[in-house]
């Protein structure tokens, strides 16, 4: 859990998660995990199953905010507990795998997220290197 | 947070003088310096941020335990008024709609109980559903979840989980009216399948505490406290399917906003006109959340009760109150000697009604409101009653307020460390996550000792007891 602390940033009551990458799918990617590592730890999670995700939005912040929610509706809609993440992306329509497994007691616990927020919300590409960050309620 | 920035208007009151051509209304902070200067300056943007919304009454208000949220700061209030386009804030209620604390009173006093304290913690620990990924034993079908909806604590009652007394001494007496389940997503019920009866996990808690100070003997009297006895508090809101609402809602609200043509400062702040569609839709979403969390509160009595049973026999727990922070409640409140609806965000906050107000219960009506603030699992908390007079809406502090950050504390402490130095503090902590134990380690937290008196001077409640922690059980 919290595996490296360039993936959070601080805030007095929640979490702040970062996600990078060389593309901006990539930079939600890590982001989804930087959320999930709240919840336990990542490498004891098998893939095993694979939940495909879609939506639509056409801004890239919001487009963030819905990817991480959904991953976290869905999650505890089917108790299942995610760790690798793929996300394709044509204009305003996304598309994304998640994988993982059941919740089952042999996982770490560490805390449940509540919700990403708009708070410290940014997409955004520096260089080479797409960034997506804001605060998860916990 | 920079107090050079602010103006002192008395010891424990201070406002945020607007800047040239800044349209916004009056930005008040309760408090003291000290506390104030332990806080963000990030506070101080947020509810600058709310006294710049539509048709807010009055100021934009922050409590004494304060802390940087998301939209709204936590422990902020605001009032608005929906016949002066008055808007509604998914941001000023937050993610855990209606989370609150359940304090039940015992027959129990500490020189009895104390023998079994072990049994107890690890009786309540088996038997309250906590922390990730744990489910309760209660699944409901889609019209029972509905019917949870419209009906709060009285559907938990009504199938066993509690009595009628208990509704007597829980806000809106256990039933909020204007839910509207068809305005709550099918995810958002879907996630709450698992979860009625569970406390979550983060900072919600179930602590067994001893009355240990006495400040208000009147108080006391009518709240049923005297030294030595036990108490139970429970924290917890509205689990998953309030997680949801404020998720579906937070984006929709905030696209509503730039639709509407109403100005963010920044759109954390996502909002509508509460006469709006997305505004009503909300307002129905947020109070079916609430009914859902006076339920969840009140199985998890049930649950308490039973447990505590299993360790003495002859134990009774009898509700003082349920309060939640994190609402919005339409109430009415006398603006320039006239009565007017408003509608009052609390985010982090807690309802403080005063003396002879007519929504309190008879036993507390000349008492006022039963007021909590929930101290960290190695301080203590607070009872209060809301004060005469109250200029913050009837609002009061809700906790001691973070002072460090989750990541800060996990590099501070270590979860077994603090247990066990916790127990040789004679309290005993129950948790599945170590993790969460170093977050919410109780030096973490500002002095909660700080918080009260500063809202017992602020005018907004009295203090009437002190309560220590002997078990606590953690999410």
């Amino acid at each position: 859990m919290l595996t490296s602390s360039s993936l959070y940033f601080e805030h007095d009551a929640d979490i702040g998660i970062i996600g990078r990458g060389t593309t901006v799918e990539q930079a939600f990617e890590e982001a989804a995990q930087a959320v999930f590592a709240i919840v336990t730890n990542l490498d004891l999670v098998q893939p095993s199953s694979t939940l495909t995700l879609e939506f639509e939005e056409a801004d890239p912040e919001l487009a963030l905010v819905t990817w991480l929610n959904l991953l976290l509706g869905k999650a505890r809609e089917q108790g299942m507990i995610f760790s690798r993440f793929h996300v394709q992306h044509h204009g305003s329509k996304w598309r994304a795998e998640a994988l993982g497994e059941k919740w089952h007691a042999g996982l770490e616990r560490g805390v449940e997220v509540k919700g990403a927020t708009l708070t410290m919300l940014s997409v955004k590409q520096t260089g080479a290197m797409w960034e997506a960050r804001c605060i998860v309620d916990v | 947070m920079n107090l050079q920035q602010l103006r002192q208007l008395q010891p424990y009151l201070w406002s945020l003088p607007r800047a040239s051509g800044e349209q916004r209304a009056e930005v008040l902070l309760y408090g003291t310096a000290p506390l104030l200067a332990s806080m963000d300056d990030k506070v101080l943007e947020q509810i600058a941020n709310v006294a710049a919304l539509p048709g807010l009454v009055g100021a934009a208000m922050t409590m004494p335990d304060a802390h940087w949220g998301y939209g709204f700061p936590i422990g902020g209030v605001a009032a608005f008024d929906a016949e002066q386009g008055g808007v509604i804030s998914a941001g000023g209620v937050g993610f855990d709609i209606s989370c609150g604390i359940r304090c039940l009173r015992s027959n129990l006093d500490l020189s009895d109980a104390a023998a079994h304290f072990t049994r107890l913690a690890d009786t309540l620990f088996h038997a309250i559903p906590a922390g990730v990924g744990e489910e309760g034993e209660l699944k409901l079908n889609p019209a029972q979840l509905d019917q949870v909806l419209q009906d709060g604590a009285h559907w938990a009652v009504q199938h066993g989980y509690g009595n009628a007394a208990d509704l007597e001494y829980v806000e809106e007496q256990g039933r909020v009216t204007g839910a509207v389940p068809n305005y709550v997503s099918e995810l958002a019920k879907k996630r709450q399948r698992g979860e009625m009866g569970t406390l979550g996990s983060g900072n919600h808690y179930l602590e067994v505490q001893v009355v240990e100070r006495i400040y208000d003997n009147a108080a006391a009297l009518a709240f049923g406290l005297h030294p030595g006895q036990i108490v139970i508090s429970i924290h917890c809101g509205s689990r998953g399917l309030g997680h949801q609402i404020g998720t579906d809602y937070l984006l929709m609200l905030a696209k509503a906003a730039s639709r509407l043509g109403i100005h963010l400062p920044n759109r954390e702040l996502a909002c509508a006109p509460i006469k709006s569609p997305e505004g009503r839709q909300y307002l129905g979403a947020m109070n079916a959340a609430i009914n859902c969390a006076l339920a969840n509160r009140q199985i998890l009595t049930y649950l308490t009760r039973s447990a505590c049973a299993q360790v003495y026999p002859h134990a009774e727990l009898e509700t003082l109150f349920d309060v939640s922070h994190n609402t919005c409640k339409v109430e009415t409140h006398e603006i320039d000697g006239k009565p007017r609806l408003l509608h009052v965000h609390r985010k982090g906050a807690t309802r403080a009604f005063g003396p002879g107000h007519a929504m309190l219960p008879e036993r507390y009506r000349a008492a006022g409101q039963p007021v909590v603030i929930g101290g960290s699992m190695g301080t203590g908390s607070y009872i209060l009653a809301g004060a005469s007079g109250n200029p913050a809406f009837s609002s009061a502090s809700h906790g001691a307020g973070r002072a460090m950050s989750r990541h800060q504390a996990l590099a501070r402490w270590h979860g077994r460390e603090l247990i066990n130095e916790l127990a040789q503090q004679g309290i005993l902590i129950r948790t599945r996550s170590m993790r969460g134990a170093a977050e919410e380690a109780p030096g973490a937290y500002k002095d909660v000792d700080l918080v009260a008196e500063a809202t017992e001077q602020a005018g907004l409640a009295r203090r009437v007891a002190f309560l220590r922690p002997k078990v606590c059980v953690k999410g």
